[in-house]
């Protein structure tokens, strides 16, 4: 009677709200199937592959992070075995370069003092050599101008006889053996 | 009362609300094609538009579309199927997530301007879902125990004394092998039929104080509105709330029907 009431001005009836209206349940299965079909089939089980997936990168990238991580620390411990390697290396090479230094400096001394000492021996012998030349002439020479001398002094004539007999020949080996060392003369 | 009718005349407002207005005429006065019917396809169009275009290529790093998509997915997933029932409860979890989906987008339809009446204010659709979740349980527990052993475990708890057996079975038969889908539906289709009918009130309320003919009531409708904003939020906890009562009991009922003891 309540109904009625409020139905006054309405040609029909409203509807019981407790009484389902068999058109609307037809609309609603229809159209909970639909969105149950799509759903179901197109995306949730691919947000389920996904999750998945999801996983196993995570888990897959904490894999190769602990990889990595152990292959830089292999990788570091090589590379400081090679420092260390080549450290050792460069101080031998320093060490020998150094040994070798000393040694091409000694060398090098010891051919400039022989070198110095062969030319101070070429320059003596030369000296020596030049001084027995050069008292020869001078023997020589000396001889010449003392006969010079004493033909002046004596008169040309002699010049002849004197050459031919040697006097001054004579006169001036002993001369020279006088000045000679007294083993030499002892010897004779 | 009395004075109501001449008051609506004027205001066009019909006070207080009916049952009418719940029940639109349909398009050329079937029920086919109506307000709610509309209403209800809209949502589900709203519901698979938004899920096919969030998930068209899904990945690992997801965009913020994929997120939300994901968010529900695995709310109804983690949160309902695999709390309530358990590992073997992910089955499940497609369906209840659907489920859960159609309840909210329909219950939100009570608050949104110019819709303001869900779909599940009309019987026939809670009653279907419930309906639906009833079905489904007996039929996993039947499945997995036996039908007599799926009676026999749901009417009588083992370990019960011989001599409660006389009440406590037809107690037990009648509460969880009847009356679960009609509560599952009733709650469902009386919240959402009272919360329309409480903003209809405060609304039309406003509207029948500000044409009443005494000039002090006229203020009072804005009281009136105001309490209808806030009532309309308290409606969007209600539909959410409702949604998810719906879908953690239908999930407690398939733990239950797969349990081996109550």
């Amino acid at each position: 009677m309540h109904l009625y009431f409020l139905a006054e001005g309405a040609a029909e009836q409203p509807p019981n709200p407790i009484i389902p209206i068999w058109q609307e349940i037809v609309v609603g299965a229809v159209g909970f199937a639909l969105l149950c079909f799509v759903l179901m089939k197109y995306v949730f089980p691919r947000m389920e592959e996904t999750f998945r997936a999801r996983v196993e990168a995570i888990e897959g990238g904490i894999k190769r992070a602990e990889e990595a991580q152990a292959e830089a620390s292999t990788l570091l411990q090589q590379y400081r075995e090679q420092l260390a390697d080549a450290r050792s290396e460069a101080a031998r090479i320093r060490d020998e370069a150094r040994a070798d230094a000393a040694g091409i400096r000694d060398e090098i001394l010891a051919g400039a003092r022989e070198e110095s000492e062969r030319i101070i021996n070429a320059g003596r012998e030369a000296l020596a050599a030049e001084r027995s030349t050069t008292v020869r002439e001078l023997r020589a020479e000396v001889g010449k101008l003392a006969v010079d001398l004493a033909s002046r002094i004596v008169g040309e004539s002699l010049e002849d006889e004197a050459r031919r007999r040697g006097t001054v020949e004579r006169f001036l080996a002993e001369l020279g053996e006088g000045t000679e060392p007294a083993g030499a003369g002892g010897r004779r | 009362m009395r004075q109501l009718p001449a008051v609506l005349a004027e205001g066009g407002a019909h006070f207080p609300p009916s049952v009418e207005e719940f029940f639109l005429p349909g398009l050329g006065g079937q029920p086919w094609v109506s307000k709610i019917t509309v209403l209800l396809w809209a949502g589900i169009a709203l519901v698979i538009l938004f899920f096919l275009i969030a998930y068209r290529s899904p990945k690992l790093v997801p965009s913020k579309g994929q997120w939300i998509a994901e968010s529900i997915y695995g709310f109804v997933r983690d949160g309902v199927a695999r709390d309530v029932i358990g590992r073997e409860g992910l089955r499940f979890a497609p369906y209840l997530t659907s489920l859960f989906l159609f309840i909210l987008v329909s219950n939100i339809w009570g608050i949104i301007p110019l819709a303001q009446i869900s779909p599940m204010s009309h019987i026939a659709f809670p009653a279907l879902l419930g309906l639906l979740s009833w079905v489904m349980y007996n039929y996993v527990g039947i499945r997995k125990h036996g039908f007599a052993k799926y009676i026999r475990l749901n009417t009588l708890p083992p370990g019960t004394p011989w001599w409660v057996a006389p009440i406590l079975i037809p107690i037990e038969f009648f509460s969880n092998l009847v009356l679960r889908p009609i509560t599952l539906a009733i709650r469902l289709f009386a919240n959402m039929f009272a919360g329309h009918l409480i903003l209809l009130v405060f609304t039309l309320g406003g509207f029948a104080l500000l044409g009443a003919n005494a000039v002090i009531l006229k203020p009072v409708s804005l009281v009136s509105w105001v309490l209808a904003v806030g009532l309309t939020l308290f409606e969007a906890v209600i539909a959410v709330l409702q949604a998810y009562v719906f879908v953690l009991l239908t999930a407690a009922y398939l733990q239950g029907a797969l349990a081996e003891e109550h």
